[in-house]
């Protein structure tokens, strides 16, 4: 029953939106679709308007440059084994496919639905538009989403930073950001003051990232 | 006459009504509200950016630390995140440990609530009657998991370990002699259940003492009716979720409308606001701690008359039992395996949320097919909750906005992340 009102959706919406190119997925009974930044508002919109999404239950960011990428290649494993097979700068490389992603959670609480939507964000700073006069529960969203992963949003009536410390520097989410952060602070006894002073801590994997090849979960 | 400008001030970090570490940067027309700027992240952890550097089960912790006050709801959330994804079903039994365990954290979270609002408002002795009841809850969490808050009980493919037949009893001390002790073992001389009926039998009494303290007390309702009223039409604009939407009139309970674990086979109600003010949303919430005692009673009859498995058997997800990895070798290498790499979840993502005591608390899980999540996407309910503070406090006086921090129910564990 879920499943079919879901393709009813997906119908409705290709229905809809003739003149603007998105792609649809339907995985885990819930559907997703993609749309490019240029048409993004105007998809937000219709569908609050005109699909009773009258609620944007989530927004953030995601920075998809490592995906797919591990620390360890499980082919050779064998031969290097654990500590000698971490290799941090193994196949970390550079594509041009988009890398930040701002991906809606739409709710309508009048038919149940639930939808989410994904848009690339382009360019570098990345850039999309601001849905603020649409869901003002975006407003301290957007806000995260600048301050994590770096994406400017376009029509955000006051874009600072949120979660993190007054003067910090860089995105902590954007996955070339390391764990253990860029400097570390401490109160200094002779100018009787806090001081920040780049990290003294050694990033270390205890667990490699690994993806096996399973295929129990393949149909 | 001088002419008067309007001041800014600062309130918190470090204030009690705060509710934690919130700094709210207030503009004051004498001593009503002009604008209410809330700044937080004093508490930010990097919760998402940690869950991306470690084996999906080794997050389950976190869990509990992000709300602190509901630790069980979190994990549930986290765990059928992750469920979905790898496509398992966990046994029934698990699923009504889930669910009596999910209501218990909602009693705990609302008695918190309520001691520490009344406390705002200037009812002290809600407090001290609020930690009473909820000693017995958090023995029930030390019961099952042996820690009274961090639990890390919710596993991916049912819950740690079955329910102990024996109710962990107290010991005597210098400063509990033998007769004192044992009147405070006598509802623990039978199992969990046994001490958990007890209590459900206890609670509603207790309620009805909250309400007669409270419900119609004068001073508590001058400081809650009409305070920090949202429309329904702003509540959907804002994103609330939970009591905060109830409150607002509009019927949304994910428990009811998505059922997940053994909800659609419970009989509840959900309580509804008329007016959206602080005091509708203390109605509801008192409402809902009724509902929550009957839903684990009905929990407490389903599991003494079905026992059976709380775990999945499939190893590769779940641990063997000790014997087992003892004895046999395939055992040894699925622990061995397990608790080195974890387990890879199949690419794909989701998103399941939980209708936590706070609203919808939801996991956004985007899995490439690693043993570790690629982006664990927190969605906390009080962050919205908090974001309308601007709203609901603008045109009241000082005094009121303690009233309405308290109302929204704040934990500042899941806001900062």
């Amino acid at each position: 029953m879920m499943k079919n009102s879901l393709e009813t959706l997906r119908t409705e919406l290709q229905e809809r939106f003739v003149d603007i190119p998105f792609k649809t997925d339907i995985a885990y009974n819930e559907l997703t679709i993609e749309v490019s930044a240029t048409n993004l508002f105007q998809v937000c919109e219709t569908l609050r308007n005109r699909f009773d999404f009258s609620q944007l239950i989530d927004l953030c960011g995601v920075d998809y440059s490592q995906y797919k990428q591990t620390d360890w290649e499980t082919k050779t494993a064998s031969s290097t084994g654990f500590s000698r097979g971490v290799n941090k700068d193994i196949n970390k490389e550079e594509n041009d496919d988009p890398r930040y992603a701002v991906v809606y959670h739409l709710l309508s609480v009048k038919n149940n639905q639930r939808i989410r939507v994904r848009s690339f964000a382009e360019g570098e700073p990345p850039r999309i538009d601001s849905v603020v006069t649409i869901w003002n529960s975006a407003n301290w969203y957007e806000r995260e989403a600048f301050d994590l992963v770096g994406i400017l949003f376009d029509g955000h009536p006051d874009l600072r930073r949120i979660l993190t410390d007054y003067g910090f520097v860089g995105h902590p989410l954007r996955k070339d950001f390391p764990v253990t952060g860029n400097v570390e602070m401490r109160y200094d006894p002779d100018k009787k003051r806090v001081i920040y002073e780049p990290v003294s801590i050694e990033p270390r994997t205890l667990v490699p990232r690994v993806i096996r090849q399973d295929n129990r979960y393949n149909d | 006459m001088p002419e008067i400008h309007n001041y800014t001030l600062n309130f918190g970090p470090q204030h009690p009504a705060a509710h934690g570490v919130l700094r709210l940067i207030l503009e004051l027309d004498g001593e009503v509200v002009e604008r209410a700027d809330p700044h937080i992240g004093l508490l930010h952890r990097g919760t998402e950016k940690l869950a991306e550097t470690k084996p999906f089960n080794q997050s389950i912790p976190y869990m509990d630390r992000l709300d602190y006050m509901s630790m069980m709801c979190n994990e549930h959330a986290y765990v059928m995140a992750i469920e979905k994804l790898l496509g398992i079903k966990i046994p029934e039994r698990a699923e009504y440990i889930r669910v009596m365990f999910d209501e218990i954290t909602r009693i705990l979270n609302h008695l918190l609530w309520i001691a520490t609002h009344g406390l705002d408002v200037g009812a002290m002795t809600m407090f001290l009657y609020a930690f009473r009841e909820r000693e017995d809850l958090v023995d029930c969490y030390e019961a099952v998991s042996g820690a009274r808050m961090h639990a890390a009980y919710y596993r991916p493919g049912g819950v740690y370990r079955d329910l102990p037949d024996q109710m962990p009893q107290y010991e005597t001390s210098k400063w509990h002699n033998a007769e004192e002790v044992s009147k405070l073992n006598e509802n623990r001389q039978g199992s969990l259940l046994d001490f958990l009926e007890d209590f459900t039998n206890r609670f509603p009494k207790y309620v009805d003492e909250y309400e007669t303290l409270l419900t119609e007390n004068r001073i508590w309702r001058q400081r809650t009716v009409g305070i920090g009223v949202v429309s329904p039409e702003r509540a959907l604009q804002l994103g609330f979720s939970g009591p905060m939407i109830r409150g607002s009139g509009i019927e949304w309970d994910l428990r009811k409308k998505r059922p997940y674990a053994a909800y659609d086979k419970l009989d509840f109600s959900i309580p509804i606001g008329i007016n959206g003010d602080s005091y509708a949303r203390y109605l509801v919430r008192m409402e809902e701690m009724r509902q929550s005692n009957h839903i684990i009673k009905q929990c407490i009859t389903w599991l003494r008359d079905n026992p059976g498995s709380v775990m999945i058997d499939d190893h590769k997800v779940a641990p063997p039992k000790r014997a087992a990895m003892k004895d046999d070798m395939e055992g040894l290498i699925h622990h061995f395996k397990l608790f080195t790499e974890g387990y890879c979840v199949p690419e794909g993502e989701v998103y399941s949320a939980v209708e936590h005591p706070k609203g919808e608390f939801g996991i956004y899980l985007v899995s490439d097919g690693a043993n570790k999540p690629y982006r664990l996407r927190i969605r906390a309910p009080g962050f919205p909750h908090l974001a309308s503070m601007n709203e609901m406090a603008k045109g009241h006086m000082l005094a009121d906005v303690v009233s309405i921090i308290g109302s929204q129910d704040i934990v500042f564990g899941e806001i900062d992340r």
